[in-house]
C-alpha cells in the first residue's frame, strides 16, 4: 500500500515541463491533482518510473471568459469549476455537473485536466466535454494543437494525446440561453462512482427542439454520446412519448454497459432508460423558463 | 539510487525542514516524521477519508498527496485543533457532548472536512451535513450521533 520509488520532477515553467515530457517520453507520468493516479500507485497497480509534478505550474490554473467562450486552465481544481461565477452563467451545466465529482476533499485538489487526461468512463469530466463540445488544447516542445472533445477520447483510459504533449487549456463555448440543461446520476452513495448518468442538452426555437445531446458515463469504453436518440428528438415538438422512444434508443441500443460488482449490465440499461426521460424533461422545462 | 528532497512544511503554525523521498506520503510523514499520529491512514485509496487534513486550508486527502508536494504549504492537522486539553475546539466539545464518535478512527478526519465545512456553510440543514460527510467512512456509529453533534457545533459556533 505504498507507492513504488520513482525519479521525482517538478518543474516552475510550462516550457520546462514539456521539455521533461519530451526527454522521459512514455515512463514519464504526469502528476496533476493525482486523485486517480496516487492511489493506483498505492496499490502498485501503476508503477511510473518518473513523476513530473505540474502543480507548480500557476500558469495552467484560470478561468476567464474569452469571446463567447470560457478558457479553463488544465491545473485549475474541480472545486474551482464548482464555484467560478463566470461558468454557473456561462455554463450552468457545468456548475451543477461538478458536485457530482467524488468528495469536497477529492475536488479540493483534483483538476480539470487531470480528470480528462485520465479518460475514465465512470468520470463525469469527459462526459462534460462532450456535451459542451469542448476543444482541448495539446502542447509539446514544437508547437500546440487543439483536439476536438469527440476526437479526444479514443478508448477506455486512452485519449489522443501523444507521449510528448501535455493537455494545457480546455475551451468551452457559451451555452445559448435557449438551451436548458440537465445532469443526473445513479451512485450508491453521494460521492461514489455513479451506477449510470447522462448529461442532457435541449436546445428550443419556436417551440421545437432545434438540437439535443444526451452523452452518458459508465456506459462504455468512454463518454458515450448517443446521437440517434437526440435525432429523433431535433426539429420535434417533444412530448412525453416521443421522449420515451429516444430513452429506449439511447438505453437500449447506443450504449454499451459492462455492469461491475454494484450492478449488472441489465439495470444500467434501465437506470440510462430512466434518467434520460427525466433528464430530457428538466432540460425542457429550463429551456421554456429561460425563453420566458 | 534513492532521490532526496529538502522540504520546509508547515504544519500546525511550526515550520519543520525535513529531507522526504519523493514516494513519502503526507500521511506518512505526518505519522512517522513527526509524531503526529492524530492524522489516520485507513484505506490508503481516498476513500475512506481518516486521512483528512488541511492543505492551506482546505480539506484534502494526506494519503493522496505526496509530502514533497507540501513543501512551502501549510498544513493542519487535527493536533492544531484545540489550544489545549481542557480548552477543546467547539467542534471537538460538540462531538464529545454528542456521542460523535466510538472507536474514534475516523473521527479526526471528520473533524478536519468539517472545520472548512461549517465556515463556509454555518447553518447546515441535516442533508447538507449528510453529504459534507460522504466522504468519511464510520464503521461503528450509523452516522445518527455524528450528525448530531455536527448540529450542536454548528450551534456552538454561531
Amino acid at each position: 500500500m505504498k507507492p513504488a520509488p520513482f525519479e521525482y520532477y517538478v518543474p516552475d515553467s510550462l516550457e520546462q515541463a514539456l521539455e521533461l515530457k519530451s526527454q522521459k517520453g512514455d515512463d514519464a507520468r504526469l502528476l496533476a491533482g493525482g486523485q486517480s493516479l496516487v492511489p493506483a500507485m498505492n496499490f502498485r497497480i501503476v508503477q511510473p518510473g518518473i513523476l513530473i509534478d505540474l502543480n507548480r505550474l500557476a500558469e495552467l490554473s484560470f478561468i476567464r471568459e474569452d469571446g463567447q467562450t470560457i478558457r479553463i486552465g488544465a491545473m485549475a481544481r474541480e472545486r474551482h469549476l464548482e464555484f467560478d461565477p463566470s461558468i454557473a452563467k456561462r455554463i450552468p451545466l457545468l456548475t451543477e455537473a461538478t458536485p457530482f465529482i467524488a468528495h469536497p476533499q477529492i475536488r479540493n485538489r483534483g483538476t480539470i485536466g487531470g480528470s480528462i487526461v485520465n479518460a475514465d468512463p465512470a468520470a463525469e469530466l469527459p462526459v462534460l466535454m462532450l456535451a459542451l463540445n469542448a476543444r482541448l488544447k495539446a502542447k509539446n516542445i514544437s508547437g500546440e494543437r487543439w483536439i476536438n472533445a469527440q476526437d479526444f477520447f479514443v478508448g477506455m483510459f486512452t485519449t489522443a494525446l501523444e507521449p510528448d504533449e501535455i493537455l494545457v487549456e480546455i475551451e468551452l463555448p457559451f451555452m445559448s440561453p435557449h438551451t436548458g440543461w440537465s445532469f443526473m446520476e445513479v451512485a450508491p452513495r453521494a460521492g461514489d462512482y455513479a451506477l449510470m448518468g447522462v448529461a442532457a442538452l435541449v436546445t428550443l426555437e419556436d417551440g421545437k427542439c432545434k438540437q439535443a445531446k444526451l452523452v452518458y458515463l459508465n456506459a462504455g469504453d468512454g463518454p458515450v454520446d448517443a446521437k440517434e436518440a437526440a435525432q429523433m428528438l431535433q426539429d420535434e415538438t417533444l412530448n412525453d412519448a416521443l421522449i420515451a422512444s429516444a430513452a429506449s434508443v439511447a438505453s437500449e441500443k447506443e450504449i454499451n454497459p459492462y455492469g461491475n460488482v454494484h450492478t449488472s449490465p441489465n439495470f444500467q440499461h434501465h437506470l440510462a432508460n430512466v434518467l434520460t426521460k427525466k433528464a430530457l424533461k428538466q432540460a425542457m422545462q429550463r429551456a421554456e423558463e429561460n425563453l420566458q | 539510487m534513492t532521490q532526496s528532497f529538502s522540504v520546509m512544511i508547515k504544519v500546525n503554525e511550526k515550520e519543520y525542514k525535513r529531507e522526504v523521498e519523493p514516494r513519502l506520503l503526507l500521511s506518512d510523514f505526518l505519522r512517522h516524521e513527526l509524531g503526529l499520529t492524530g492524522t489516520h491512514v485507513g484505506c490508503e485509496h481516498g476513500v475512506c477519508g481518516a486521512c483528512t487534513i488541511l492543505f492551506d486550508g482546505e480539506s484534502m486527502r494526506s494519503c493522496l498527496i505526496f509530502a514533497v508536494q507540501a513543501d512551502g504549504h501549510a498544513i493542519t492537522t487535527v493536533e492544531g485543533l484545540a489550544k489545549d486539553k481542557d480548552d477543546l475546539h467547539p467542534i471537538q466539545q460538540a462531538f464529545w457532548e454528542a456521542h460523535g464518535l466510538q472507536c474514534g478512527y475516523c473521527t479526526p478526519g471528520i473533524l478536519m472536512t468539517l472545520v472548512p465545512f461549517l465556515k463556509q456553510n454555518p447553518d447546515p440543514t441535516e442533508d447538507e451535513i449528510r453529504h459534507a460527510l460522504s466522504g468519511n467512512l464510520c464503521r461503528c456509529t450509523g452516522y445518527q450521533h455524528i450528525v448530531d453533534a455536527v448540529k450542536l457545533a454548528a450551534e456552538k459556533m454561531k
